[in-house]
């Protein structure tokens, strides 16, 4: 099963080295990590998707736990949880099929951010499965490239991730 | 009062003294010339070594006596290279540690200066945790942080790397020594729910074991262990790592689990009912084969670490905290239940599978057993041991009695050739009034010789037991049972008169061949003030038994030797 976890990380050099690191050396396998600031400065937020068992993910997190920079590890897949990616698709497009992939790219929610004689760039956000879904419809004109960010994630609710950094000299 | 400012190299300095640090072990070069001009005027000692490598081993038999960290100075590039197996030895046994490397000036980092090396980069995976300092402001708080990490929680090295131009700047010093990091919390006290229910389970159980590691040592819990046992009459197992934290001399106590465990320690692990495991990390070495490791036992564990809890073995009851604490709790709470026809059952096996002391194959020559046995017979109860690793490690492991706790040192869970020398120097710094024996082999003690130089030229008074078999003699065993006896590369072919070579350094050399020389010989050593070194030429070809093939279940033993 894939697990999503959110990972609050002092902002130190060699932080995201030392996650990576983590996960090479143990043999967990990081399908796509997403990594950004949050509301306190100092601190950021690394939202990591791995697939594994239960008792894999377990150590994942208790591995984690014991990084010095770590402060907190969530696991978002266990409770209920809004879990959005953002992706670019340069995909070919030629006058004749320019409206075609206009209505798929409008039927996902998406946008045309870019075009050119040959080519639009598409923007589309939202879960995994919203994502496969678009691929697929989008390689029938030819993808050129794609990117995509990795999966940022929060839960349902008014409840938080707490970062809180309660008396540090790093404030 | 007014504050001034400090210099980088006397802030190191400072916050050694604050720590009661009272000694170092290093090597210096050019990128920690000015902390080494600033350890020319300090009352701190400093064990000027020959390799980095022994200088973190020293400091490493240092910390396990002590308790304290051991402190290292290195310099950059291969200075600091060399540290890297004395540090991945002391992660993998949870010794605490601070490392002080230099690193070549700010400007010159990242341009593959002359002697650089990341060693930050390089020791993240063998550190709890690591800093290269990149402003003077943040040294003292570093510092206070490293020995704190160090320190607490599940014990560790840490190491900081300072650029050499930062040990020169100056800074305002305030060393505060309670630090607060927010990624760092550890549990010291167990869960109060789960702790009654581990005294209900001893309660019920009918053949509990109690199976103790490093854990027991480095949190102190020996007397409590102690107590433990015994008002509950459960018997003792403890690992490579936890010998000495129950005397080695006592009824319940069953000897160690695993490859190379007593039969009655493997047998009572695989029949119990109940496994109190504290401080343990249930190693493949223990274990054997996972599947059928315990299978009738309700597991309990205590672990400082709860990234330990269940990572190897599935635990019915896992507590979280210092062990000591633990334990202390659970004594208090205590309802033993009735243990009697189970140390029947556990005494039969100890009169049946005693430890075999030499197959007596090559008829009349000296026995490694004996010479270990003998070692511990004449030394005394108030003995270090710091051992090496092989054969004659777990020989030491089997058949020296180990009564106290810090008081055998081994390279455990790395498996370090090399560290014992040193590490008994480090030892003897430590504890001057203790007797102090590196038991080494021929293969070992040539990994860090070049030790015998610091021994003597500090007087450090030590006796060095070669167990000399003229092969690897371990890897050598794996060779004759799993290998068709083809020894490839493990005779040590070439091997010098290690009693020349003592004579050589100013050091003391004897030998022994037989049984009476081997007895004379380590009543001298006893009698002379270090370091002597005592070649024992031994039976080469005798194998370490009992022994459980790898990735079998333990209750598949090769006894092996001849039951006396």
């Amino acid at each position: 099963m894939k697990h999503v976890l959110a990972v609050l990380v002092e902002d130190k050099p060699g932080a995201l080295t030392r996650i990576s690191g983590l996960f090479s050396r143990r043999g967990f396998n990081i399908e796509n990590i997403a990594v950004g600031e949050t509301l306190t400065p100092g601190i950021s937020r690394m939202t990591i998707t791995v697939e594994g068992s239960e008792l894999l993910i377990e150590q994942v997190v208790k591995q984690l736990h014991k990084l010095i920079n770590v402060i907190r590890v969530s696991n978002l897949s266990t409770e209920p949880s809004v879990m959005r990616e953002l992706m670019l698709i340069k995909v070919n497009a030629e006058v004749g099929n320019r409206s075609d992939i206009q209505q798929i790219v409008e039927t996902f929610r998406g946008k045309v951010v870019d075009v050119s004689p040959d080519s639009m760039v598409v923007e589309v956000t939202g879960n995994e499965d919203k994502m496969e879904a678009i691929k697929l419809l989008l390689q029938h004109f030819g993808i050129k490239e794609i990117v995509r960010t990795g999966k940022i994630a929060l839960l349902r609710g008014s409840k938080v991730t707490r970062e809180s950094l309660n008396g540090s000299r790093w404030q | 009062m007014k504050k001034k400012l400090t210099r980088g190299s006397a802030m190191i300095l400072s916050a050694l003294h604050k720590e009661g640090v009272e000694i170092v072990f290093g090597f210096p070069g050019g990128a920690v010339l000015p902390l080494y001009d600033q350890l020319y005027d300090d009352p701190i000692k400093h064990l000027l070594v020959r390799h980095e490598q022994a200088a973190v081993h020293a400091a490493d038999g240092y910390a396990r006596v002590t308790g304290k960290p051991g402190v290292v100075f290195a310099t950059s590039g291969p200075g600091a290279t060399n540290l890297v197996t004395g540090i991945a030895n002391a992660y993998m046994d949870s010794v605490p540690m601070v490392l002080i490397t230099g690193q070549v000036a700010k400007n010159f980092i990242g341009t593959d200066a002359f002697q650089e090396a990341d060693i930050t980069g390089i020791t993240i995976p063998v550190t709890k945790h690591n800093y290269l300092v990149r402003d003077i402001e943040d040294l003292p708080a570093i510092l206070a942080e490293a020995f704190y990490i160090a320190s607490t929680g599940r014990r560790g090295p840490v190491l900081v790397d300072i650029p050499k131009d930062i040990f020169d700047q100056e800074a305002y010093f305030e060393y505060n020594t309670r630090c607060d990091i927010p990624g760092y919390k550890p549990t010291y006290e167990g869960h109060v729910g789960q702790v009654s229910r581990a005294v209900k389970a001893i309660r019920d159980a009918k053949k509990p074991v109690i199976f103790g590691g490093g854990g027991l040592i480095r949190s102190g819990a020996s007397t409590a262990l102690r107590e433990l046992a015994e008002a509950a009459q459960i018997p003792v197992i403890l690992s490579l790592m936890g010998l000495g934290a129950y005397p080695g001399d006592r009824e319940l106590f069953l000897g160690m689990p695993g490859m190379h465990g007593s039969v009655t320690a493997n047998y009572a692990l695989t029949e119990a009912d109940l496994i109190i495991a504290t401080g343990v990390r249930f190693d493949d070495r223990v274990t054997g084969k996972l599947e059928s490791f315990a299978r009738h036992a309700k597991i309990i564990h205590i672990d400082i670490d709860p990234a330990e809890i269940g990572k190897n073995v599935a635990i019915d009851i896992p507590i979280v905290g210092d062990v000591k604490m633990v334990l202390e709790e659970l004594l208090r709470k205590l309802r033993p239940g009735d243990t009697a026809d189970w140390l029947k059952q556990i005494f039969a096996w100890q009169k049946k599978f005693p430890m075999p002391l030499g197959s007596g194959s090559a008829g009349g020559s000296l026995k490694p057993q004996f010479v270990i046995r003998e070692l511990s017979r004449l030394s005394g109860e108030d003995t270090i041991v710091a051992t090496d690793v092989g054969q004659h490690q777990m020989w030491s492991a089997q058949h020296f009695i180990v009564r106290d706790p810090n008081t055998f040192l081994t390279s455990g869970g790395l498996g370090t050739m090399g560290y014992g020398f040193p590490a008994a120097i480090g030892a003897k710094l430590a504890a001057p009034d203790k007797k102090v024996i590196c038991i080494s082999g021929d293969g070992s003690f040539q990994m860090n010789i070049q030790e015998l130089t610091t021994a003597v030229h500090n007087k450090i008074d030590l006796t060095i037991a070669i167990i000399n078999n003229g092969f690897l003699g371990m890897v050598r065993q794996w060779q004759d049972i799993f290998y068709a006896k083809r020894y490839s590369y493990t005779e040590m072919e070439g091997n010098p008169d290690f009693v020349k070579v003592a004579e050589a350094f100013g050091a003391k050399g004897l030998r022994a061949a037989s049984d009476k020389e081997a007895t004379a010989a380590i009543k001298e050593a006893m009698q002379t003030k270090g370091p002597v070194l005592i070649d024992f030429i031994v039976d080469p070809e005798e194998n370490v038994y009992p022994m459980v093939a790898p990735n079998h279940p333990i209750n598949e033993i090769i006894v092996g030797g001849d039951q006396q």
